[in-house]
């Protein structure tokens, strides 16, 4: 199945990756044969197979409610980015 | 002292021939000297190993010596070391020093292990030869000439090559589709990737959430028990580790092999594979039936749909997991972006090599509308027939025995171009994953020089089994010992 | 055209957890920024989530109020899209199996009519950070100190048709949830916030229209103004012959104006798929059991034991049953001054009102329900008048001094009930005033009598200083004056 340039672009603004003109060109062509490759599954009966989203069969453990954190932001912002007055700063923000 | 095994290396220790300081500093002064030629290491942290090396002679002297007190060894660097920068292979965390420790990372503290470094891997663990390394690709110890030189396999290639050309003994490893055990074949060393949820994910970075597993990179199958004893438990931070007793692995290896049922699903002997490559690993099973065990053929039937399952599910999760990377809060943001979105997506696209970046996209799209049932959920199902088949085929046999890989290590540069001709490398062990299912890499012999791997596959939380076939393997061969010149 | 409105309720209820949802960070409010933010809040590299027991406990007790189904199964999805208040880039939330299926909650109307509105499900999920708008060299700063607070998402089926049906049913969620004990309520703080679907369609006619999403409100009042804005806005439309867009709106309160959100409808394609860092939550039998009997008292019964306990009127008891603080309060204030009526006007009333004026919550009263009780006491024993009263009140608020009956012997407040001196009173008054009396004697109206009968008020509580109790003076006068 090939992917359309069209497509390509959607999907790059959805994950939030820049790509010029070449590179979907070339992602055209890798994106097609990834895909290509994955259509192999349509040729598998699986009407009656329950979706498996994890190797084992096992069920959630649940958390007590008790705190166990301490505040540790200095050593967090020490490897941030921008940071100022304890918040993280990035380009201004349009609702 | 290179050429010991953990196992040698901590009688040593323990006789007080050696302190771990002075181990440590051997150990140090090989790999600064030699990993020229490797690149496998990206990170030396020469000052914290010093540290750790002075912690665990005190730790001896105080009684409370483990086997690994004192053993140097390098993580794959994708487990968090706080202090230490943990890259992931990625210039997106070039300068990233995490103030936390992985679980696995952790445990290796508490046992008082040294670990040396952080060695290469494929950006984000996503490759089978690690080119994609922003940090260079690593050459494989085997088969360099001035001529040439071949990939150590991947994504763990840096550890495999580490613990083959003997910088360290031992090296973690991830495995999300074949990551410990196609380098550890194509770099003559044993690898062990554990059932999924033997081994705590935390602070392990994340690719594909419901594949990831860490796992063993040891010259021996002794030393990779050794090391499972260390990584193996039941983690309180992980919710899909598992909560269930660990055996100590080392106390199963010399059982006799006397009885055993060997499988070889006949899928995995296929025209993928070279003439070659297949008399090595037949010829290995032979040494398997000399050990008294019994071989028959079964089939895999939906073996040859792993691929197509895997590059859905992997990328799918990966798009997710990889969206925290945004220039926030940690590692790199772009220069001086003009309004939110361009930081977005100059940060990712200048972040992300061009790997990590088709397979973000890929799994965006399977995800998206009208694609999520056609894709992802239809490799969701292909993979519960194929974890079916393996659960049918252990009711037959104990082990499964198979090629890792279809051919030896290749030259760098060869399958670059063709991200598919990649993905086929890790046709033998991807289904594994989809699969959550325990297996080895063994050093099975050469062909044109180049190490062979053979795997040996076993049911859910069967590494004990799996670690005893190998050591018993290893006590009747010797291409475990064969090092590269 | 006459035009049937139809509205649905999406409410995000924050739960009163000690911890976030999947770490073991304080959710308490109003921390310095980003302290409350760790390794797994801020999604470091290679951190996973651990759900918190609470949360379900809290959601499953939700379910249970509310008459549904309890997902015996449920599960946590990825909810994909990128804002910088978002660290994983990810919502985990649920999707395919909620916590909370199906369910209803009864609303009783202004006139006298009940309703039932359909719950669709309920869900939990995790809270995003704050983004803070204002300038730091034109960018914005991030407080992730939010980020994974425990939330319960409840989606109403669009069963309201006024706007006065959505604000009943809104107060009668958060008397639900603040009596369940797993929310604060606190609505100016975001414990609460609702979204309101809204279409218009032909009056009855059985296609629904193109709706909108109002985000966001965060007051009854708003909520109650922007549904009538909208209306009308669409209103507007239809009737031009436009058509309705299907879009998400803010609402501006201030200005009682509304506009699109293109940022959020830009590309919606958020890629949910199930989480693979989370397995599938069993809720047993036990664990219902265990939160049933968490179940504390629920407004709909506290109401009816208020009438039947306290003798209180439909209308009272609705009001102070609604509010579990206020009706705690309530309570308190009985337990030391028996005159429920006396206690629910003056809760009502007097208290209600300096909480309006000083827009504090229950919870933020100077005023003690032991001390408002003691006051019920000493108003009903004839203590204090209620113009007295007033002054112990203001005194108990101001914090000047917390004992009632002090208060009132160090103002002088204490009213004279002894007969005898009262009566010697009422006659040197009348004494000095012998034309109103004849007056008052001449006239026939009993309206006018009762009228005249204050012109001697002023001077007797001006004979007793004040102190002399008004309800006995009443009475002596009626009998000296003669009828």
């Amino acid at each position: 199945m090939s992917i359309s340039r069209a497509d390509i672009e959607k999907v790059a603004v959805l994950a939030r990756i820049k790509v010029d003109d070449e590179q979907v060109s070339a992602l055209e062509k890798d994106l097609g044969n990834i895909l290509d490759l994955v259509d192999q599954l349509s040729a598998a009966d699986t009407d009656l197979v329950e979706p498996m989203a994890h190797p084992l069969d096992a069920v959630q453990r649940l958390r007590p409610d008790v705190v166990t954190e301490t505040d540790q932001r200095a050593a967090f912002q020490a490897i941030a980015p921008a940071t100022e007055d304890g918040l993280y700063l990035v380009p201004r923000v349009i609702e | 002292m290179h050429n010991k095994s953990v196992a040698e290396l901590s009688r040593e220790l323990e006789s007080g021939k050696i302190s771990s300081v002075e181990l440590a500093q051997q150990f140090l002064d090989r790999l600064k000297l030699e990993d020229g030629k490797y690149n496998s290491f990206i990170t030396i942290s020469e000052e914290q190993a010093m540290v750790e090396a002075k912690a665990a002679d005190d730790m001896r002297a105080a009684g409370k010596a483990t086997a690994w007190t004192g053993i140097p060894f390098a993580h794959k660097d994708i487990f968090c070391t706080n202090g230490v920068r943990t890259t992931c292979g990625s210039k997106m965390l070039e300068n990233f020093v995490p103030p936390y420790d992985a679980t696995v990372t952790e445990k290796f503290k508490q046992a008082g292990a040294v670990c040396l470094g952080k060695t290469n891997m494929d950006e984000f663990a996503m490759g089978s030869s690690t080119e994609s390394s922003y940090f260079g690709a690593t050459t494989n110890p085997w088969g360099a000439s001035s001529a040439v030189n071949r990939v150590p396999g991947g994504s763990s290639g840096g550890s495999a090559a580490a613990v083959a050309a003997r910088l360290v003994p031992a090296a973690t490893g991830t495995d999300t589709g074949g990551s410990i055990r196609q380098p550890a074949a194509l770099c003559g060393i044993t690898g062990l990737k554990p059932t999924y949820g033997r081994v705590s994910r935390y602070g392990m970075i994340a690719f594909a959430s419901s594949l990831d597993q860490g796992g063993a990179m040891t010259r021996t199958a002794e030393d990779a028990a050794l090391m499972l004893n260390v990584m193996a438990g039941f983690d309180p931070k992980d919710s899909t580790c598992i909560d269930r007793e660990v055996p100590d692995y080392t106390a199963t290896l010399n059982e006799p092999l006397k009885g055993l049922k060997i499988g070889l699903p006949k899928e995995y002997f296929s025209e993928q594979l070279s003439p070659a490559m297949e008399q090595q690993v037949r010829s290995a099973v032979r040494e398997y039936e000399k050990l008294g065990a019994t071989v028959k053929e079964v089939s895999l039937p939906n073996a040859k749909l792993a691929i197509a399952a895997y590059y859905v599910i992997a990328p799918a999760e990966a798009s997710a997991n990889l969206s925290r990377f945004d220039g926030v809060r940690y590692g790199y943001r772009c220069e001086d972006p003009k309004d939110l979105m361009d930081m977005y997506t100059r940060t990712r696209a200048e972040g992300f090599g061009n790997e990590v970046k088709r397979r973000i996209l890929v799994g965006s799209y399977a995800l998206s509308a009208g694609y999520f049932d056609a894709y992802y959920l239809k490799a969701q199902k292909v993979r519960r027939l194929i974890q079916q088949d393996f659960i049918t085929a252990f009711k037959e046999v104990d082990v499964l025995m198979s090629p890792v890989s279809p051919s030896p290590a290749f030259v760098q540069g060869e399958k670059n171009t063709d991200p598919v001709s990649m993905y086929l490398e890790d046709v033998f062990t991807i289904a594994i994953n989809l699969a959550g299912i325990p297996a080895m890499s063994v050093p099975a012999g050469f062909v044109d020089g180049l190490p062979v791997g053979l795997q040996i596959i076993g049911d859910y939380f069967s590494e004990a089994r799996l670690l005893n076939a190998a050591h018993q393997f290893q006590q009747v061969t010797d291409w475990h010992q064969r090092e590269p010149q | 055209m006459q035009w049937d409105i139809v509205i649905g309720l999406e409410i995000h209820v924050q739960l009163a957890t000690k911890t976030k949802i999947f770490s073991g960070s304080s959710t308490a409010f109003g921390a310095e920024p980003n302290t409350q933010a760790n390794a797994i809040d801020l999604a470091m590299p290679g951190t996973l989530p651990v759900p918190n027991e609470q949360a379900f406990r809290y959601a499953v007790m939700f379910g249970l109020a509310t008459n549904a189904e309890i997902g015996r199964r449920s599960m946590f999805e990825r909810k994909n899209y990128f804002y910088p208040d978002l660290p994983k880039g990810y919502q985990t939330t649920q999707l395919a199996q909620p916590i909370v299926g199906p369910g209803h909650v009864d609303i009783d109307l202004a006139d006298g009519s009940t309703k039932r509105v359909r719950i669709h499900h309920a869900h939990l999920e995790e809270d995003a950070g704050k983004s803070l708008h204002e300038d730091y060299h034109g960018m914005t700063g991030i407080d992730l100190n939010r980020a994974g607070t425990p939330l319960i998402e409840v989606v109403t089926e669009p069963d309201m048709s006024t706007a006065e049906e959505a604000v009943v049913f809104a107060k009668k969620l958060h008397s639900l949830v603040t009596s369940l004990g797993i929310c604060d309520g606190d609505m100016s703080q975001g414990s609460m916030r609702f979204d309101v679907n809204i279409s218009l369609k032909p009056k009855g006619s059985d296609t629904l229209g193109t709706r909108t999403e109002t985000k966001n409100l965060n007051s009854f009042r708003f909520m109650e103004q922007a549904i009538a804005h909208e209306v009308e806005r669409q209103m507007d439309i239809l009737e031009d012959g436009g058509t309705i867009t299907q879009e998400t709106r803010l609402y501006n309160g201030d200005r009682d104006e509304s506009r699109s959100m293109r940022s959020k409808e830009e590309a919606n394609d958020y890629r949910y798929f199930p989480c693979p860092d989370l397995l599938p939550v069993d809720i047993d039998d036990a664990f219902i059991e265990d939160a049933r009997a968490r179940l504390p008292e629920l407004p709909d019964a506290r109401k009816a034991r208020f009438k039947e306990q306290y003798g209180l009127n439909d209308y009272d008891a609705g009001v102070l049953s609604g509010d579990a603080r206020l009706a705690a309060f309530f309570e308190e204030t009985l337990a030391h001054g028996k005159d429920a009526k006396l206690a629910a006007n003056w809760i009502q009333g007097e208290f209600s009102a300096r909480l309006n004026a000083e827009e504090k919550s229950v919870a933020e009263s100077p005023i003690s329900g032991a001390q408002l009780g003691a006051l019920v006491t000493r108003i009903a024993d004839n203590t204090v008048s209620s113009a007295g009263a007033k002054k112990v009140f203001e005194a108990l608020w101001s914090g000047d001094n917390d004992n009632v009956d002090a208060i009132i012997d160090a103002n002088g407040l204490k009213q004279v009930s002894d007969t005898g001196a009262l009566e010697a009173m009422v006659e040197e008054v009348l004494a000095g005033m012998p034309d109103q009396v004849t007056q008052y004697q001449n006239e026939e109206d009993p309206k006018k009598r009762k009228k005249m009968l204050g012109g001697f008020m002023g001077p007797l509580m001006k004979a007793s200083k004040g102190q002399g109790n008004p309800k006995l003076f009443n009475e002596i006068l009626v009998r000296k004056l003669g009828g």
